[in-house]
């Protein structure tokens, strides 16, 4: 189990006026939330120099809970803000938390772009398949055929594989976990925290309120049992055949490499330009 | 871009409006600038790529301009001072942004380069038809300001002035040109960078306990602590309390609101500037902003050589809208002539200050006289001068 006790935890969050959360029954955020500060303690990070940005959604409520600097944007804009903010302050460490739906969908563009400059930032992605906000619309992760308010025939729109998405763009650290093997998720954290590049780490998580309700997938409970059952790590989904592949998933670390970072990039270029002026 | 000029000793330079921006904007101090390339505004974005890491400041080129405007408020809030320029197309997609500064009120500075629209209508060729946009653009109701120069030494003055403002009242201000301003070139005396005010934010001084970023008072000086310097606060586009807070109750959001409102009301005299000429003994008026005014003037002294009694009345902040000076200087006159390249967006604005008047007070204007151009084209001296003497 994580060293850090769960009391701990309380020393990061705000508790003024903020609770109780958004958050449903059953929702998996706040198993995201504790497994992101426990990284966090672990790591020893100071309060004051992280930055946690996020856009619009469920998970996007995350950043008013916690006791960082803490920028709840736009939808979509996350990743954008916080490069400002990492251009400006490159000491600072950068977390963006977002969501299918605001990463994928309306931020796919900045998600995109900030895999490719691989800008020092690690981005938690909680993907639970539907837009939980508005009430239930369909994602570019709700799987073929589902139910959602939006798609009453069930949905015909292929998904995003949202890790292959970023390893295409450029990232230089993806992962994918569950909310329901949470000690690999804080772990995963930890790692993407220490990484230096743009770093994801998907959480595949349960909404039973709503998406689980809309497609019969039981109570949290259930979710959680299926999430065990159906998200593999990589080694055994290698193992199976094309068709027990059907219906699950890998998880594990899909890529960890290092390549030349923005930021790192940009201050070789000034350095070069000052050393060129101290030459004349 | 001419790196020759970008780099000269301070002295008496041959200008673009758009370098000039950029140099304006450099010499108050923006030390990050995300932008996204887009006729006519370009060479500002150039300008800022090249000079920014010689001075140990960032350029980004981001993948649109929504992710332009939203990497300048997230560099404001970690403390920088932050500018982007863009043009028509650019600005509407910028809308959200804008609104998102307003509501954090963070400072950051948008140049809008204006041309033709609607959509991508004339990218080369000027006009004066976002004067609406740039106040009304973002949706929800928040003041704005607005400058728009008609020279490119006004050019270089406004875009410190801009930055100055954005500081000073925590917002997000408006520098609009035009395709015109923008390329043109003409001399520029660049002051000494001793003699320029440069305003920066207020730093909180007191205890992060009890910092709250959006304070009850909207008085200057209004201190805003940055990312990263110990006060750990919260920004949210929602409707927030002192603290940043989501809230949903009344008196709050009241509070909010009005707080906007005021902080730009109570000084509407430090932010309003407006030039008059030879407006005393003027029976008829020219109103006309940025590079038509130009040719206003020539049409006023064309038409002062034959003893008509004209005047100009040119604001350089737009938004606030001058009413005061408008009332003072144009309440009495026998007709207004508002030359304007669209179709009728300032003189829409006159109408509604000056309706209260004709109607309750002053009867002596007979006519708002319109004279619009939206063909992309510019409204020359000759046109302005044959409409004076056509209400003479």
């Amino acid at each position: 189990m994580p060293k850090i006790s769960q009391k701990a935890i309380h020393k990061f969050l705000r508790h003024d006026k903020n609770f109780p959360h958004v958050w449903c029954p059953g929702c998996s955020n706040g198993i995201v939330l504790g497994a992101t500060i426990r990284a966090i303690a672990e790591l020893g990070y100071k309060k004051d120099n992280i930055v946690m940005v996020s856009g619009i959604g469920c998970s996007s409520r995350m950043p008013v809970y916690v006791d960082f600097n803490t920028l709840h944007s736009l939808h979509g804009r996350a990743i954008a803000y916080a490069t400002g903010i990492k251009i400006v302050k490159p000491e600072m460490k950068v977390i963006v938390i977002t969501g299918d739906g605001d990463a994928t969908a309306i931020g796919g563009n900045h998600f995109i772009h900030g895999a490719r400059r691989n800008i020092d930032m690690t981005v938690i992605l909680i993907n639970n398949n539907i837009y939980g906000m508005t009430g239930g619309q369909y994602s570019p992760t709700t799987p073929y055929g589902d139910r959602t308010t939006t798609t009453p025939y069930g949905n015909i729109d292929p998904v995003f594989d949202i890790c292959n998405l970023a390893l295409g763009a450029g990232a230089t650290f993806v992962a994918r976990t569950t909310a329901f093997h949470v000690i690999e998720a804080q772990s995963f954290i930890k790692q993407a925290f220490e990484h230096k590049g743009f770093s994801l780490v998907e959480i595949i998580s349960a909404c039973p309120v709503i998406y689980g309700r809309l497609n019969k997938k039981g109570d949290a409970s259930a979710m959680m049992k299926s999430m065990k059952e159906n998200v593999l790590p990589i080694k055994a989904f290698e193992k199976l055949s094309d068709k027990q592949k059907k219906g699950k998933q890998k998880r594990g670390i899909f890529v960890n490499k290092i390549r030349p970072e923005f930021i790192e990039e940009y201050d070789k270029l000034i350095k070069s330009l000052q050393d060129e002026k101290g030459r004349k | 871009m001419s790196k020759n000029n970008t780099l000269k000793k301070r002295k008496t330079v041959l200008m673009q409006g758009n370098e000039a921006i950029a140099r304006g904007a450099l010499d108050a101090g923006v030390n990050f600038y995300a932008g996204y390339p887009i006729t006519p505004s370009t060479e500002i974005a150039e300008i800022f790529s090249y000079e920014l890491p010689r001075r140990g400041g960032k350029f980004i080129q981001m993948e649109d301009e929504i992710a332009s405007i939203s990497a300048i408020i997230g560099g404001s809030l970690a403390g920088a001072k932050t500018m982007t320029a863009t043009s028509g197309p650019g600005f509407s997609l910028m809308m959200e942004g804008i609104g998102f500064a307003k509501m954090t009120e963070t400072p950051c500075v948008v140049v809008n380069v204006m041309r033709g629209g609607p959509s991508t209508g004339l990218p080369t060729k000027p006009s004066q038809s976002d004067i609406m946009q740039a106040r009304w653009g973002n949706h929800g109701d928040a003041p704005a300001i607005v400058l728009y120069p008609n020279s490119v030494m006004e050019s270089y003055e406004l875009s410190i002035r801009a930055v100055n403002l954005a500081e000073k009242y925590r917002t997000c201000v408006i520098l609009l040109s035009d395709e015109v301003l923008g390329h043109m070139r003409e001399t520029v005396n660049l002051p000494d960078l001793s003699k320029i005010k440069i305003i920066s934010r207020i730093k909180p001084t007191i205890p992060p306990e009890w910092y709250k970023h959006f304070p009850e008072n909207p008085k200057y000086p209004m201190p805003m602590a940055s990312f990263g310097e110990g006060y750990r606060f919260h920004v949210t586009g929602l409707s927030h309390d002192e603290k940043g807070f989501p809230t949903n109750k009344a008196k709050e959001i009241s509070r909010m609101m009005e707080r906007f409102r005021k902080k730009i009301e109570y000084y509407i005299k430090d932010i309003v500037q407006i030039e008059s000429f030879f407006m005393e003994d003027a029976k008829i008026a020219i109103f006309s902003v940025g590079i038509t005014a130009r040719a206003a003037k020539e049409a006023v002294m064309k038409a002062r050589k034959r003893g008509i009694k004209v005047g100009l009345l040119r604001p350089l902040t737009i938004w606030p809208f001058p009413d005061g000076a408008v009332k003072k200087y144009l309440g009495d006159k026998k007709a207004i002539i508002v030359p304007e390249l669209n179709e009728g967006q300032l003189s829409l604005e006159l109408k509604r200050v000056m309706g209260g008047i004709w109607n309750y007070e002053i009867r002596k204007t007979k006519n708002i006289v319109e004279l619009h151009k939206n063909s992309g084209e510019l409204i020359t001296p000759e046109e302005i001068f044959q409409t004076i003497r056509e209400v003479k």
